[in-house]
């Protein structure tokens, strides 16, 4: 219970970060923070006590692996957030190119 | 279960730094210090896979992010209704702690999941498909649509950064070209 | 234009080309090996790219984009979305989507074994490495003019 009341303080930090803040690498900063918080939860959702990897040796029986189910959506979902952060990126490069700031508030204008 | 503790702490350490720092460049490698942090958990986590994608992402996206901030000037506003914007943000954030602890309740201790589904895995994973990594079973043969997906999403993705960043199609018709492209 | 020095400093490209083809060959043994040890298509895919980033970045772009542009990558990437699907609907051969069609699945813990997965992998790295190269490539073309000047 503890360790996932600390994976919320993690995801809390982000969302803090995204909501408060008015530079864009400042929210994607807090973007990626809240990304690792919802990963590292779903996999501790599937740790068990005393657990294995679910990777299987050649001459010995495991009998106490760890649930590969949420290691395995967890491992799609990290390349996607690395695409996400990408994309972000290359918008707020877009937006620094045509206003020449990253501050959020003074990117008023449509069109430019 | 004490090096999990141990490790949050650090991990929460290196994203309170990263979101109050002023220099971007510190709050990127801040960022860098957390990844790490969480490629560290999953092999606590008994989760060797995503362990080595974690490593090899949080390098990939730091040097995307250090190709953002650099010869950048860093406008910083400090006006604005500073109170009332915080008063609000943490308001907000208090009233999602409340509610995700309602839900916590119902979640299985930790350490002693379900597994339901997985317990199907566990048992006839390796003599149908024969591969010994069961994560590797798992996302490419009893889900594989969910890769399908993932393959979709990645390919959107790729191809908004393309139609974002490049000049072509941005040519009006009196303008003079350019030499290069892309 | 050409005779000016790009990139970064001897140092920096004596080791970066000594240690770009060891990188790349890492990325090959994770992917290769992906059903009977830790790894996989995803993280063999990434790692395959830093060796291509780490050339770009010690040798300057116009030298590297000579050897590999961004299109190129793009229809790599494509290329490894096709492989994907036709492993998919070969499938059909026995019955269903994504069918684990090989009846001789080979020995267990070696290279050669597990059906479509190794091929599966070898997609996947194709797709996931060519498209976050080009996201790479694109990125670092990308000139910054500062928009303050145009009012």
């Amino acid at each position: 219970m503890g360790v996932y009341i600390l994976c919320l303080v993690l995801f809390s930090v982000g969302l803090y970060c995204m909501l408060r803040k008015r530079n864009i690498i400042k929210i994607i900063i807090g973007l990626i923070i809240a990304e690792y918080a919802v990963n590292l939860f779903i996999v501790l959702l599937g740790y068990r006590m005393e657990g294995r990897a679910p990777i299987y040796a050649a001459n010995q029986e495991i009998l106490n692996m760890v649930d590969p189910l949420p290691q395995a959506l967890v491992l799609t979902s990290i390349v996607i957030g690395l695409a996400i952060t990408a994309l972000v990126v290359g918008i707020a490069m877009r937006i620094y190119e045509r206003y020449g700031t990253f501050d959020i508030t003074r990117i008023n204008k449509l069109k430019g | 279960m004490f090096e999990l503790y141990f490790l949050f702490s650090f991990m929460i350490a290196g994203a309170i730094i990263a979101v109050t720092v002023k220099d971007l460049l510190s709050s990127v490698i801040a960022v860098g210090v957390t990844g790490l942090g969480v490629c560290l958990t999953f092999l606590v986590l008994k989760a060797p896979d995503l362990a080595i994608t974690q490593l090899v992402v949080e390098v990939l996206c730091l040097i995307i992010l250090i190709r953002a901030t650099i010869r950048t000037d860093l406008p910083f506003a400090t006006t604005g209704r500073w109170f009332f914007n915080t008063f609000i943000t943490l308001a907000f954030i208090i009233l999602f702690l409340g509610i995700s602890y309602i839900a916590l309740l119902d979640v299985p201790a930790f350490g002693y999941p379900i597994m339901k589904v997985a317990r199907v895995y566990l048992e006839q994973g390796f003599i149908r498909t024969g591969a010994a990594n069961l994560v590797s079973a798992v996302i490419l043969d009893y889900r594989a649509y969910d890769t399908l997906g993932e393959a979709t999403i990645l390919f959107t993705a790729v191809m908004g950064v393309l139609a974002v960043i490049r000049k072509k199609g941005r040519k009006k018709i009196g303008e003079i070209e350019e030499g290069q492209d892309e | 234009m050409n005779k000016e020095p790009k990139g970064m400093t001897l140092i920096v490209k004596t080791a970066a080309r000594l240690t770009a083809g060891v990188i790349l060959m890492y990325g090959i043994y994770i992917i290769s090996h992906g059903h009977v040890s830790p790894g996989g298509g995803f993280a063999g895919g990434v790692i395959i790219t830093l060796a291509f980033v780490l050339v770009i970045l010690a040798f300057g772009k116009e030298f590297s984009m000579r050897k590999v542009s961004a299109s190129i990558a793009s229809s790599f990437e494509s290329f490894g979305a096709i492989m994907f699907l036709a492993i998919a609907l070969a499938g059909f051969l026995g019955g269903y989507f994504f069918l684990n069609f090989f009846i001789n699945k080979g020995v267990p813990f070696t290279l050669f074994s597990a059906g479509i997965i190794p091929l599966c992998n070898i997609a996947i790295s194709l797709k996931v490495g060519a498209g976050l190269f080009a996201v790479f490539a694109v990125l670092v073309m990308l000139k910054f003019t500062n928009g303050k000047d145009k009012g």
